[in-house]
This record gives structure tokens, sequence and C-alpha cells, in this order.
């Protein structure tokens, strides 16, 4: 069913991970990321996954966990570790027909899917410990200068947390109308492409109405709360960076300046 | 006799095998007849929901099995698409499933999905439309320019144009004011007893369904807990009241009457109050 769907779920907990302030996390990622793409050999990529499993003990989320949230990448994944694998110059050490199997394809294939796997493990790691509402404080907090240059961040962060929050409203909406019109002899899966288009208008229009209308009385609801966007809005959770939120900052800087010096090294 | 639709034994659980497990319905045995009016309550988790759409197919069940009219449902595809026209059913707040550009073509959208030729079509939009006690000139209408109460009236009418054998309306008065939800109540019973369809309406009011129903069946605990007549299902008033329901409110006063030692018979709608009292009234100015 749809509602199976997860994105970015939140697995709440009390371990030192998900206590972190949360743009700690969301610069430890960034930081993370670049080390992930100056990373030049397999010393720097050990140090990498090294930490990535140190988190992954400390946050308490099983290698399970993180294998799920990756099954809808594993198309990406197997398809550039294919491409890799073929299109590498070099000394082929197994051939047949057109296609050749090089050391060097072996090692960039290895290394891009490593690359990848790194990539979105960090990310998952921080939507597993972070909820979504502390995500786009963090995001608000951080883009906060840009308010300077005229940028919306107040607004752009309160369209995020209400799209977020809206997400399963949608999902569980969608999950009714489906039903009902199914009940009245709707039919979602056979037929060709148009027909399969065409049917999806009992479901579309019913959806679109009613996110209108949800739409609606959320601004009034908002209003009717004297909402008037961000100026001069005081918080109830103030964001504070602690003792903690410094020591994971400062790690990761200097795993960050390991990983440039070991790719100095050649290593 | 075969009965319309039997359920046996039937379990239903959600996200089974991960940490989400829910069970909605635990070993329910039920078998709904021809020509009834069956009353369905619950209070709210009860399995209501999960109960209903069981009887039409939409949900397979975890365990146990569905017969409609003695077959199992889900042994052909093509019974178990049937079904959905056999069963009618209007959702709760059917009125957001509206979606076509006139009440009319809505209407039409569960026939038109039934394969049916343009005039018999038009027959059944017309018959259901007046059913549901939706006037003819709303037909040619937008169905978001239509009121609350008529919006609810066109999508049963939606469902009613398909020619159900078992109707089931979950909670089909829901937000309405008291006049509208007695008018739609008027309407299915009309229909109930003009067309013969069978049906089985949930309820959070217990004065409806005693107005309306001729059988009750109450849910808790997941599973069915009385069925019975709704002379017989009130006269269990402290067990439906330790389930977290209630009586109809006259039934209530019927019952602190004779425990004040008033000699009342159990009555459960008000026009069998009214006439309990004033046959004792007529029979204590004889004395």
């Amino acid at each position: 069913m749809l509602k199976d769907i997860t994105l970015g779920q939140y697995f709440p907990g009390n371990t030192f991970i998900h206590r972190l302030d949360p743009r700690t996390k969301l610069l430890t990622v960034v930081i993370y990321i670049v080390a992930v793409f100056l990373a030049g050999g397999w010393g720097g990529y050990a140090l990498l996954l090294l930490l990535a499993a140190l988190a992954m003990a400390v946050a308490k989320l099983g290698p399970k966990t993180l294998l799920k949230g990756m099954k809808p990448v594993l198309f990406v994944i197997l398809f550039t570790a294919v491409l890799n694998l073929f299109y590498a110059p070099g000394e082929p050490i197994w051939s047949f027909w057109i296609l050749h199997i090089t050391r060097e394809g072996i090692r960039n294939a290895a290394r891009m899917v490593l690359r990848i796997v790194l990539l979105i493990s960090s990310t998952l790691m921080m939507t597993y410990t972070t909820s979504p509402m502390a995500i786009t404080d963090g995001l608000e907090s951080l883009l906060n200068p840009l308010k300077k240059l005229r940028f919306p961040v107040h607004e752009l962060s309160m369209m995020m947390s209400i799209a977020l929050r809206f997400i399963p409203t949608l999902i569980e909406e969608t999950d009714k109308i489906m039903s009902a019109q199914k009940a009245r002899g709707a039919d979602f899966e056979t037929g060709n492409l148009i027909e399969k288009a065409r049917a999806l208008l009992p479901l579309l229009v019913p959806l679109f109405v009613s996110a209108f209308r949800r739409a609606d009385e959320l601004a009034v609801a908002m209003e009717s709360r004297c909402y008037h966007g961000g100026e001069g809005r005081t918080r109830m959770n103030e964001l504070k960076m602690a003792g903690r939120d410094w020591l994971v900052l400062s790690g990761a800087l200097l795993a960050l300046l390991a990983v440039i010096l070991l790719r100095i090294r050649g290593l | 006799m075969t009965p319309l639709i039997e359920i046996r034994d039937l379990s239903c659980t959600y996200s089974r095998g991960t940490p989400f497990e829910l069970t909605a319905l635990k070993k329910v045995n039920l078998s709904l007849y021809e020509g009834q009016f069956v009353g369905l309550i619950g209070h709210t988790g009860s399995g209501k929901s999960s109960l209903i759409q069981h009887l039409n197919g939409l949900l397979s069940p975890t365990e146990g099995k569905v017969y409609w009219r003695g077959t199992d449902v889900h042994s052909s595809k093509k019974l178990l698409h049937e079904l959905r026209f056999h069963v009618g059913l209007v959702f709760q707040y059917p009125e957001y499933q509206l979606f076509e550009e006139t009440v009319y073509q809505d209407i039409a959208f569960g026939p038109r999905n039934m394969g049916l030729s343009p005039e018999e079509m038009d027959g059944r939009v017309k018959e259901a439309a007046a059913f549901a006690g939706l006037s003819e000139d709303l037909l040619q209408k937008s169905p978001f320019e239509l009121s609350g109460g008529q919006k609810r009236r066109a999508a049963i009418a939606g469902v009613i144009a398909m020619h159900p054998e078992l109707l089931i309306l979950d909670e089909p008065t829901a937000g309405l004011d008291p006049g509208g939800c007695r008018e739609i109540l008027d309407n299915l019973n009309d229909y109930h007893k003009k067309s013969g369809t069978s049906i089985l309406m949930v309820s959070h009011s217990m004065e409806e369904v005693a107005a309306y129903a001729d059988r009750i069946l109450v849910l808790g605990e997941k599973t069915v807990k009385m069925d019975g007549s709704p002379r017989e299902i009130f006269a269990r008033a402290e067990e439906l009241k330790a389930m977290g329901l209630n009586v109809p409110q006259v039934t209530d006063i019927a019952m602190r009457l004779r425990a004040l030692g008033i000699d009342l018979p159990p009555v459960y709608t008000v026009e069998q109050a009214a006439e309990a009292i004033l046959a004792r009234k007529g029979g204590s100015t004889h004395a």
C-alpha cells in the first residue's frame, strides 16, 4: 500500500547523535560529502568507512535499516558499477565478445559504488536521527545570513515544514479516495498508458480539490493565530550549540584534513 | 437460506511482521441475509471500517474466508471484480470522491465501469438521483457547486446507481445537521423498502440505529460482541456502557423510570416510549 512509502523516515531515539544540534548534523554531512569526493586512495576511503560505522554504532542503527533505505537507489548503484566495470581503458584481464574487464575497471567500479554508498548512508543517518522539523529549523538558522541578500529564508523553511507535515496526510487521503473509486469499479491497474492516465483522473481531481481546501483552512488557522511571517517571531525550542556539537564539528574538520593529507601522500 | 454474504473466522492484521503490526479484526463470524437493514455500531478503532472493506473485496482477509452467495470471493478475479458492484460501499464523507464535470456524469461513473449501455445508464442515474433525494435540475450542475448535504446525496446516488444487492454506508450522516440526517436516512429507508436492497449502516448514533435497523451488530475488542434485534441489544445496556457505548437516550430514561418503580416496557424509539407512557397513563386514569 501507499502508506509503506517512507521519505527520509525518522527513528526517534535518545543517543549522542540524536541529541546533536541539527545544524551540527547538517554541516557534518556536508563536510563528510566533501571528504568523500576528495578522497583519492584506499586509505581515505577506509577512514571514511570507519567513521560511518562509528556513527552508525553510536546512533544504534542496524545495517539492515540503512540497507532498506538504500533500496530505491539500488538500480543507480548497479548501473554505475556495470558502466564503470566495462568502460575503462587498460589491459583487459577478461574478455567476451565486445565486453572487456580491466583492472582499472574493477577499481573504478568499486570506488564509485563505495562513494555512492557512503554519500547515501551519511545523509540517511542524518534523516534517521533528526526529526523533519529539526532539519528545517537547522536549515533556516544556517541560511540566516542570506536574509541580508533579501532571500526569503523564513518563508522557504515554513514552506518546507508545511510540505513535510502534509506528506503523510496526503498519502492517507490518496489511499482513501483510491478505495472509494475502486468501490465504484474504477480500475487503476490494467490498460495501456493512455487508459491508465485517464483512470487517474477520478483520483487526482478530488485529491487536488482537497489539497486546496486544506491549504485554505491552514491559512485561516495560521492567520487567526496572528501568524505574519518571520519578523519578530520567537521559538519555543531555541537551537543551542553545546560542547558535544563543537566536538563533533572539529572532529569532522579533522577528518577532512586527514583525507586531504592522505590524498597528497597518494594513499 | 444461503446468506447474501458470509464471513468465517475472519482476521485482519495490518503491516504484518513489522514493528507497526496492528490487529484490526480477530475471528469474526457473520452472515447477512437478503432484505435486512443492519446497523453496525462500535466505538472508534473497533474495526468497523476494516470489516466493511472486506465485504466488497477491497481488503483481503489475513485469515478466514468471505463468501458471496456461498462462493469464496477470492476464488476468482472475475467474482472479486463483480463483487464491487454486488456490494456497494459508500465511504465516510463520500462527497470528497466527486470528480466529474456534472453531477449526472459522476453518478454515471459506477454504471459506466460496469459497461452498461447509455440508455440503461441514463435510467439508472435518474432513478438513483430520485432515491437519494436529488432533484433533477441539480444533475447538470458541477458537483462542486452543490451544498454539503447535496454533495453527500450525489455520492450516495453514485453507489445506488450500480444496483448493489447489499448497500453499505459508513456513517452516512456524519457532519450533517439533524434535519439533513433525518432526510438522508428516510430516503435510504424508502430505498430499502422499495427496492428490497439489503443495507448495512455503520453509525455512532444509537438513536439512528434504533429507529431504522431491524438487526444490530455490536463490534468490540476486534470482533462481533453482540448480534440481535434492537430490543435484544438495548436490553443489555450495562454491557454496552462497559464497552464505551450507550443506549438511545429514551431507552435510558425508561430504564431510570423503571428503577424508580414506574412500570414501563423496554423501549428504544421516542414513538414507542410515547405509546408506552400513554398506555400506562390511560391505565392509571381508568383505575
